[in-house]
């Protein structure tokens, strides 16, 4: 015992523990995700969704991952092999390391950095680069266009997520993710951003989605029209990784929104007096807080998907462009007044 | 720890720079162009600004090279006609090269850019928030430089803006905004047609 204590002294060691209670707990989410994908979707559509492996079909994506892992990977005629291959690991590397800085509690942050908010942003937008080099690389028509719509799509979106983002940046006086939290705690439930920065909110969320080429903005892989976009030359492993690092992405916009606008790991019953919770867990902040509320974004994914018809690709851009964009650019000046007038809980003078 | 971290990053930058200029296809240059760039910001980071290492990934790494990349794949380049010249011009670019390597030679020689001259760079605490310290300085002390800058880059924007948008006047242009504000009964007429008796 003493010994396993010592060598999880060893700084190296210590970090890489954290690393991996962070990503098993993640892949294993991402796999169940999909099932919780297929089941949901399923049952919107009064159908049952996978059933067969497994009890209820529990065992599907252990299965799925295992066809995945053993397939032949088929590298295209003259395509670039070492781009090719190149392309999913970046894909799959930038999905992981933005999960680094997201705090799951007070004090339960891999690495607390100062400018964790724009360093997700950051390796969100490096993300980009998989699609364009899978794209590139494959020396297939589909996947050259698909790579053009989404390179347009994902630089025109995060225009209007960063915009979105720097109104929770004007009110929290940080780019600190976890600093960003502590500063919605106090108030209970009207302490959180969601109600002084509402548009803003659902403006990051809706981006998030066009961020993470799902449906309705999933162009990219539009089926319909080019068959499956970027991936369509990858099989086998290296697919998984494209879908793998999709799939962690979805769940890091999820856990943005739930931290910098619903107030992350904080209780909704903090300042609720007549529930008489008193001292219990409910009204502490817990990760369980975070989990709920991410879950609640996890599923309008999944709700967005079994709803909507896909967009038009030019009113992807003006919906960005000529929507998105004004409308936050008006709301970070109200944000501005708002500030001036020290409108309470969420404006105090620090 | 800190050597080694500069080393394997600095020797990336020159390594992705030099192969930047060399390789043939200009898409690949365009993604040596963009590692040089990702080696850059840790090397930013060990002189503790993280502020600028991370705006350097986000900026010139996930937007502008990417538009860059989007503008060099839609081109079709012959790498043939890009070399044919290459004889004919070599003079030229040579000499160049040498005026630019002797202003460079002759600057580091000067003697204010010498290691001497300079104290080694104290680490700051824990604590210290570079980005605080950065939005301080650029909001207070060079505030005007700073409004100024924003100015010259809203008129390049309006400028680019300007220059490119041409409306052709034979344009299959859709006017979205009419699209969406059709309304059902502008597109669907219900006809009732009614039933043919039997003769």
């Amino acid at each position: 015992m003493e010994l396993i204590l010592s060598i999880y002294e060893i700084p190296l060691i210590n970090a890489l523990v954290k690393i991996v209670m962070i990503l098993v707990p993640l892949l294993l989410t991402v796999a169940y995700f999909t099932y919780f994908e297929r089941k949901v979707i399923g049952y919107m559509q009064i159908r049952i969704g996978p059933n067969r492996v497994g009890p209820r079909g529990w065992l599907q994506p252990i299965a799925d991952a295992m066809k995945l892992m053993f397939k032949e990977i088929i590298f295209p005629q003259n395509a670039s092999k070492t781009l090719f291959i190149i392309a999913p690991i970046i894909s799959i590397a930038t999905a992981l390391a933005a999960w680094a800085v997201v705090p799951f509690g007070a004090e339960l942050v891999l690495a607390e950095i100062n400018v964790s908010l724009i360093y997700i942003l950051a390796m969100t937008s490096i993300g980009v680069y998989g699609v364009i080099i899978a794209g590139w690389a494959s020396n297939s028509k589909y996947a050259i266009i698909s790579t053009l719509r989404s390179a347009a799509q994902i630089v025109s979106y995060e225009i209007a997520m960063g915009f979105a983002l720097v109104g929770v940046i004007m009110i929290s006086h940080s780019l600190n993710i976890g600093d960003i939290v502590k500063m919605q705690s106090g108030s209970g439930v009207w302490g959180w951003y969601v109600w002084p920065l509402l548009p803003l909110f659902v403006i990051y969320f809706i981006s998030g989605v066009a961020e993470t080429n799902r449906a309705p903005f999933d162009v990219a892989e539009g089926e319909s029209e080019i068959v499956a976009g970027f991936h369509v030359e990858y099989s086998g492993i290296l697919f998984a990784l494209f879908f793998l690092a999709e799939y962690a992405n979805m769940i890091l916009i999820a856990v943005l929104a739930a931290l910098l606008f619903l107030g992350g790991w904080l209780s909704p019953f903090e300042q609720v007096e007549f529930l008489n919770l008193g001292a219990s867990f409910l009204a502490g902040p817990s990760i369980i807080w975070l989990f709920a509320k991410t879950i609640i974004f996890m599923f309008l994914y999944l709700w967005f998907r079994a709803t909507f018809p896909r967009y038009r690709y030019d009113q992807i851009m003006r919906l960005g462009w000529k929507v998105f964009i004004p409308i936050t650019i008006v709301w970070i000046y109200v944000v501005g007044i708002m500030y001036y007038m020290e409108l309470s809980p969420w404006f105090v003078r620090v | 720890m800190e050597l080694i971290i500069f080393y394997v990053f600095s020797s990336i930058l020159v390594l992705s720079a030099i192969m930047m200029i060399t390789v043939k296809n200009p898409v690949m240059a365009a993604f040596y162009l963009v590692l040089s760039f990702f080696a850059t910001a840790p090397i930013w980071l060990l002189l503790e600004a993280e502020f600028l290492a991370v705006t350097l990934v986000l900026v010139y790494v996930g937007a502008v090279m990417v538009l860059f990349l989007f503008v060099v794949m839609m081109l079709d380049i012959n790498i043939a006609t890009l070399r044919k010249g290459f004889v004919k011009m070599l003079p030229i670019g040579v000499a160049a090269a040498l005026t630019m390597l002797m202003s460079m030679i002759m600057v580091f020689n000067s003697g204010y850019f010498s290691i001497e001259k300079y104290a080694v760079p104290e680490r700051h605490s824990a604590d210290y928030n570079n980005t605080a310290e950065l939005g301080q300085i650029l909001y207070t002390e060079y505030l005007l430089h700073f409004e100024v800058a924003a100015v010259i880059l809203l008129v390049a924007i309006i400028a680019a803006i300007t220059l490119t948008h041409r409306r052709r006047a034979n344009t299959k242009h859709q006017d979205i905004d009419k699209q969406v504000r059709v309304k059902s009964s502008e597109r669907l007429k219900i006809v009732e047609v009614k039933a043919e008796k039997r003769k």
